[in-house]
């Protein structure tokens, strides 16, 4: 078995760094451990084995010196601190945690750094006298911990945390637990005589803490109901706010007359079991972004380059800035963010950020460049040819669906069924009192509001909630992340689904190579593995990692054009590797896969074809599906992929290629239009459009770390598969809430028998509310865990 | 009899007491990152250098 790296636990191949009696993939790793060693900081290792990343030797931080940039990205700055947040994507474990917060011993003039893991972020405290902004980025890339910062960092508002659900659930709970005490005795001994005489204090003190409840805790309900009623929609919200209202006035009024003790203990109850159910349901993912566009992928700044008088002047400007006819210097791994000419000889450029497709594409001098672009080989330098916003790619995002919010449109069961329910309990209200009218007057009123206060819908308000809430945890278990709990009766509703081809249902890590042309000598074998060893670009590994050589030769020579190929000698023979303009020859025709072509001096021997691999399980997923579910596929490739999928997707299933964004998009309007609920699953920022245009839009995502776009769910792709499971779970999670609905109209029947007989006294009400809310919640969330663990997840 | 008019603003000051100490802990931010502070408690003190958590919450209030 080969050994792990000590620093971050990749394999080391066969011939791993030894230092220190540890093994170590790269020197990259090395050189991290030994200042960890150096700085006392080697109980990183100590926490979580094998934590580190490799890390990342770049030079894009210039930008870093601008002022204006700087400002932008620190929170905080006087004479000689400045506190700065970080975005860390690596952030993963407890060593992380530790290393983090004790950069201090790595630099005397960081002051204090605090990590927040579950954002992954890290906030530092740096003195600005002897420090900047860059030393501190590049520290941090320098022991693994690249910071990420994007076009995003520079938009960004100040957002405050929203706490006030907190302090609001803290006040409903605070008051509900004194009330209840003060309103004990009452319960049992009314008649008792030091109970009589001091029953007064304890109803105003009741009240007084009641009044917090009403006038602040539950704000929102009389907000969102006033709204309700505004948009002539019955939402639930106009019973619950109906009924507290209802509660408040009945239980002063009570107590200013002297007639009983009210109904404070059930009035700050119910504000309280409800917004638990509101706190339940907010469940998010603070480490994933639902709301991403092009800003989270584009850099902050590129070098413009100036040609004035003979000399190059190099400045870093924000990428706003940029203007047709500049010229830019785009560096290694850097991302292009307009739309350009290229004016170096060559370049090699990785769209996996737009396409998802993670074959790089080389182009020559003169070629148009799209943004989105990330240059992999060397630096090149490039003519703008539009801003940053009139970019092929950036345009897309002012379509008007980007703007549009899909949730505030949306019905959802709760609203359905409240409209009925609303009505239903008017009528009750209404024909009772009329009943009571005739046969006592004098308890007319009393019933009136009885049956307003009894039939507020707290169980059937909380029902949903749970449920869902229940539901969006397991699913987040199962590493499928869903932007709210609205998102899970969206996918119960769906009848289409439509996915993108390249990295959605192939992988984008996984690839199947074959050879192609005149079978290799073991001679030339061990030469081919011998000089892919010494390469480091990702085909060389694939292939090498492919081969599994057995004898490694020594090689006499070696030499690699950065994104052309290698050359090695041994002996007599000469290897040639690379693309085919490199090995020097003609492909016949323009061949979509991506190729490493073979050369022994002086025949050419053959090529190996990369092809991605489907994702696992594809074939009966959707054998699964169709039975369902109307299936489309829409590719931005060419339809070369067209007979393999006929072969191993149902003839149900139909396929369209060569999409734009914008095609991908209007195809799910148009099915949309035709009343069918569709859900869209993509990963590249092409699927931008189509995931928000759709009624559902799940992301996938190789890698949680990296970013998806905008979306409602982000599906690991280790996940895929179980799509289908997912789906059914969302249907019998719908189901679900259907049955508690039952359940609470159940105990809603009871209480309005006290109502409408008028024998509601607050001992009842007392017990009926938090029984009936307790008991739907036990019933939801035992049924949905069970049904679950049936459907596997 | 009467002291109980005592003992109820007794303990109702007691319970305020305790609630106002809960929106304080809200406001300073403790329930914004529920993870990092159970991982840290773990640390072992001799290696981390003594660091002043006063700091950033004067920071975020400024």
């Amino acid at each position: 078995m080969e050994a792990s790296c000590y620093h971050c636990g990749d394999s080391c191949g066969k011939h791993p760094i030894v230092f220190d009696e540890k093994k170590f993939c790269c020197t990259g790793c090395k050189t991290v451990y030994e200042l960890f060693s150096e700085n006392d900081l080697s109980c990183y290792y100590d926490y979580a084995e094998q934590a580190g990343t490799t890390p990342e030797v770049t030079e894009k931080y210039t930008f870093l010196d601008k002022p204006e940039i700087i400002e932008k990205l620190l929170e905080f700055e006087d004479a000689n601190i400045a506190v700065v947040n970080l975005y860390i994507p690596h952030i993963h474990c407890s060593s992380c945690i530790w290393l983090l917060e004790n950069l201090q011993k790595l630099n005397d003039n960081i002051r204090h750094s605090q990590v927040d893991f579950p954002k992954k972020t890290v906030r530092i405290t740096y003195k600005t006298e002897a420090y900047t902004l860059r030393e501190l980025v590049s520290l941090l890339g320098k022991i693994g911990y690249t910071p990420y910062i994007s076009l995003e960092n520079l938009d960004k508002k100040k957002t405050k945390t929203d706490r006030s659900l907190f302090y609001k659930l803290g006040i409903a709970g605070f008051a509900f637990g004194n009330v209840m005490f003060l309103s004990f005795p009452e319960y049992f001994e009314v008649s008792e005589f030091w109970l009589d005489r001091y029953k007064h204090v304890f109803r105003w003190v009741m009240f007084a803490f009641s009044l917090p409840v009403v006038f602040y805790a539950a704000q929102d309900y009389f907000i969102a109901a006033y709204k309700g009623l505004r948009a002539k929609s019955l939402t639930i919200d106009v019973p619950i706010a109906l009924g507290i209202i209802v509660l408040f006035i009945r239980s002063t009024t009570e107590i200013v007359l002297d007639i009983g003790s009210g109904f404070f203990d059930s009035l700050t109850g119910l504000v309280f079991f409800l917004l638990v159910g509101k706190f339940f349901q907010q469940k998010t993912y603070a480490f994933l972004s639902f709301e991403r566009d092009y800003k989270s992928y584009f850099p902050i700044a590129v070098t413009r380059v100036k040609h004035q008088s003979g000399k190059i002047i190099e400045e870093s400007i924000q990428v706003y800035e940029i203007q047709n006819g500049d010229h830019l210097l785009i560096r290694h791994n850097e991302l292009l963010p307009v739309d350009a000419k290229l004016l170096s000889p060559e370049a090699l450029l990785d769209y996996s950020f737009v396409t998802g497709e993670s074959k790089s594409v080389a182009k020559t001098v003169g070629e148009k460049l799209f943004a989105g672009g990330k240059q992999l080989e060397g630096a090149i330098e490039v003519e703008a040819l539009a801003a940053v916003e009139q970019s092929y790619l950036t345009k897309l995002w002012s379509q008007e669906i980007f703007s549009k919010d899909k949730d505030a449109s949306y019905k959802n069961i709760i609203t359905k069924v409240s409209r009925h329910f609303t009505w239903i309990v008017l009528l009750i209200a209404f024909v009772s009192t009329a009943i009571w009218l005739y046969l006592d007057a004098s308890q007319a009123l009393q019933v009136f509001t009885a049956v307003l206060i009894i039939a507020c819908p707290c169980a059937l308000a909380l029902s949903a909630p749970f449920t869902l809430g229940n539901m969006l945890r397991i699913f987040g278990y199962q590493k499928f992340y869903l932007k709210n709990a609205q998102v899970i009766e969206k996918l119960a509703q769906a009848d289409t689904l439509v996915f993108d081809k390249t990295g959605t249902m192939t992988s984008q890590e996984e690839k199947q190579i074959t050879y192609e042309g005149v079978a290799l000598t073991p001679e030339e074998q061990s030469l081919l593995t011998a000089s892919l060893r010494s390469s480091n670009h990702p085909l060389s590994r694939s292939l090498y990692s492919f081969l599994q050589s057995q004898n490694i030769t020594t090689l006499d020579s070696f030499s690699e054009e950065i994104g052309k190929g290698i050359t090695a000698i041994k002996g007599k023979q000469e290897i040639k590797i690379g693309s085919a303009n490199f090995v020097g020859i003609q492909t016949d025709n323009k061949l979509e896969e991506t190729s490493v072509y073979i050369k022994m001096q002086p025949d050419y021997k053959g090529k190996y074809i990369f092809v991605n691999k489907y994702r696992k399980g594809l074939q009966t997923l959707f054998r699964r599906l169709k039975n369902n579910y109307h299936l489309v596929i829409l590719s931005g490739d060419n339809d070369s992929q067209r007979e393999k999928l006929m072969q191993i997707l149902p003839s149900e299933t139909q396929m369209f290629f060569k999409q734009s964004p914008e095609d991908k998009l209007n195809y799910i309007k148009r099915l949309q239009a035709e009343g069918k609920k569709v859900v869209m699953i993509g990963d590249g920022l092409n699927d931008a459009g189509a995931l928000a245009q759709s009624d559902v839009g799940i992301a996938l995502s190789e890698n949680t770390n990296v970013f998806s776009p905008a979306c409602d769910a982000i599906l690991d792709a280790t996940k895929f598969a179980a799509l289908d499971t997912f789906l059914k779970a969302s249907k019998k999670t719908i189901h679900i809430i259907k049955a508690s609905f039952m359940l609470s109209f159940f105990y809603n029947v009871i209480g309005l028998y006290f109502a409408v007989t008028g024998q509601l006294s607050p001992v009842i009400a007392a017990i009926l509310m938090p029984l009936s809310s307790i008991s739907v919640l036990a019933f939801v969330t035992v049924y949905a865990n069970v049904s679950a663990k049936k459907m596997g997840l | 009899m009467s002291v109980i008019y005592l003992l109820l603003a007794l303990s109702i000051c007691v319970a305020i007491v305790f609630f106002v100490v809960f929106l304080l802990s809200v406001k300073r931010g403790q329930y914004d990152d529920l993870h990092s502070p159970a991982v840290r408690m773990l640390f072992e003190d001799e290696l981390v250098e003594k660091t002043s958590n006063n700091l950033t919450s004067k920071n975020q209030k400024s």
